[in-house]
């Protein structure tokens, strides 16, 4: 356990991230522009999708169909029992809970390559369809849980004033064509496509620029997020201490009953320490829009800081390696 | 020059908050608009798509009438609930048909 804490943390990917929260703590100057940071996620999804779509052509149906089930499952249960968790113990208002929820349900791209890359420094990569269950997990917990928060939002609503509030309004319609065309699902289910219809002939053309540059942008990304994570830093204290637990805690749960399911469906030790952490992940690219246009009420200090100053550090310092082990608990 | 007083809206929004914003004012009657990016903080400090842009800044010139209607919207669906503000100036423009 504590040689593999130590190959994550010495990685190029953790210390670039470690490099950026340390900009930020001290106010440097050192800011990545805007475009290059729009640039690299459009690069780091696509070439996801590509690779992901060429290895996809090598799997069979029957392979993918009970990885796939649980992945819709755990899509299912991680928005619920966030929300549960954060409106039972957390005493967090309606709309507050289930912006937080939304974002643990669906699931962070980053710390999925993150998970993906030590794998396979570890010496048990993943299936190769795993981005793939990426794209099936993105959006049902979103949906889910502002579903719930919209629901609950209506019932105290006509309780108290007997009418509908205008969060309620926003039609599912008008959401749901939002996040099918939002960039991460275009350049991912894109990208899966393409990937599976060149296969790879097509892939050797591309490959030096999709695979060669890869961990290098990769890392200049982490470099960003870092900063984005210690801009966050300071939120920290507006948000309470059950919040900072629960971006710990919840995270292990779900990674443990997503390495469970994954165990349960065949994956390999590497493909369920992917699927743990990307039930425990927490998205902060596709949720926070979706989630800000639907519960305006609730406050996004502190589903932002929850996600990226709390669970996306924990994920890629300590969750990743943890749920590694566990997979290789179950799987032995 | 003959010129003609009309009003310029300027509305400062969040930039998730584009399209429905466009909505808004074409529905009111404008009949076209500018955008440009933003940045700032303002009472409700954080925002959403502080990774990628924060603020936008839209600004449409429409007659008296259709500045009230914008209003009005902004006024009963947005104040509460976004961090939005807006305000009125006159300006002076030719061809003042073209935005009536």
């Amino acid at each position: 356990m504590f040689d593999i804490l130590k190959i994550n943390l010495c990685s190029p990917l953790t210390l670039a991230f470690a490099l950026g929260v340390f900009a930020r703590l001290v106010r440097s100057e050192l800011s990545l522009p805007r475009d290059l940071y729009t640039s690299l996620s459009i690069y780091l999804l696509f070439a996801l999708g590509l690779k992901g779509g060429v290895e996809l052509s090598h799997s069979s149906i029957a392979a993918i169909s009970g990885p796939a089930a649980v992945t819709v499952l755990l899509g299912v249960i991680t928005p619920i029992t966030s929300y549960l968790v954060l409106r039972r113990l957390g005493r967090f208002s309606i709309a507050d809970s289930a912006g937080i929820a939304a974002h643990y349900g669906s699931v962070s791209a980053v710390t999925f390559i993150a998970s993906q890359q030590f794998v396979t420094q570890a010496g048990s990569p993943a299936e190769g369809f795993m981005p793939t269950l990426l794209t099936l997990l993105e959006i049902p917990g979103i949906q889910i849980a502002l579903a719930i928060g919209a629901f609950q939002l209506r019932n105290e609503s006509m309780k108290t004033e007997g009418g509908g509030t205008s969060a309620s309004k926003q039609s599912t319609r008008e959401l749901l064509h939002e996040l099918l065309t939002s960039r991460s699902m275009m350049l991912l289910v894109g990208g899966l496509i393409i990937g599976v219809s060149v296969g790879d002939q097509g892939w050797k053309a591309v490959q030096p620029v999709f695979e060669g540059l890869f961990k290098g942008l990769l890392t200049l990304f982490l470099l960003e997020m870092g900063l984005a994570a210690g801009a966050r830093l300071g939120d920290l204290r507006k948000t309470g201490l059950f919040l900072l637990g629960f971006g710990i805690v919840m995270p292990i749960l779900h990674g443990s009953l997503g390495a469970y399911l994954g165990s349960l469906a065949g994956l390999s030790v590497g493909g369920c320490t992917v699927l743990a952490t990307m039930a425990a992940s927490a998205s902060y690219i596709a949720a926070p829009p979706a989630v800000r246009m639907t519960l305006p009420e609730a406050n996004p200090t502190y589903y932002l800081t929850a996600a990226l100053a709390i669970t996306f550090p924990f994920n890629l310092l300590f969750g990743i390696p943890i749920y590694y082990a566990i997979s290789q608990a179950i799987c032995l | 020059m003959k010129t003609v007083p009309l009003c310029l809206i300027t509305i400062i929004t969040e930039t998730i908050l584009k399209d429905r914003v466009v909505h808004l004012v074409r529905d009111a009657g404008s009949h076209g608009y500018t955008i440009t990016d933003a940045q700032g903080e303002g009472s409700r400090q954080r925002r959403v798509g502080e990774i990628f842009g924060d603020n936008i800044r839209f600004e449409t010139i429409v007659s008296p009438e259709v500045a009230d209607k914008i209003l009005q919207v902004l006024a009963t669906d947005y104040f509460d609930r976004y961090a939005v503000i807006a305000y009125l100036s006159t300006v002076n423009v030719i061809r003042g048909e073209k935005y009536v």
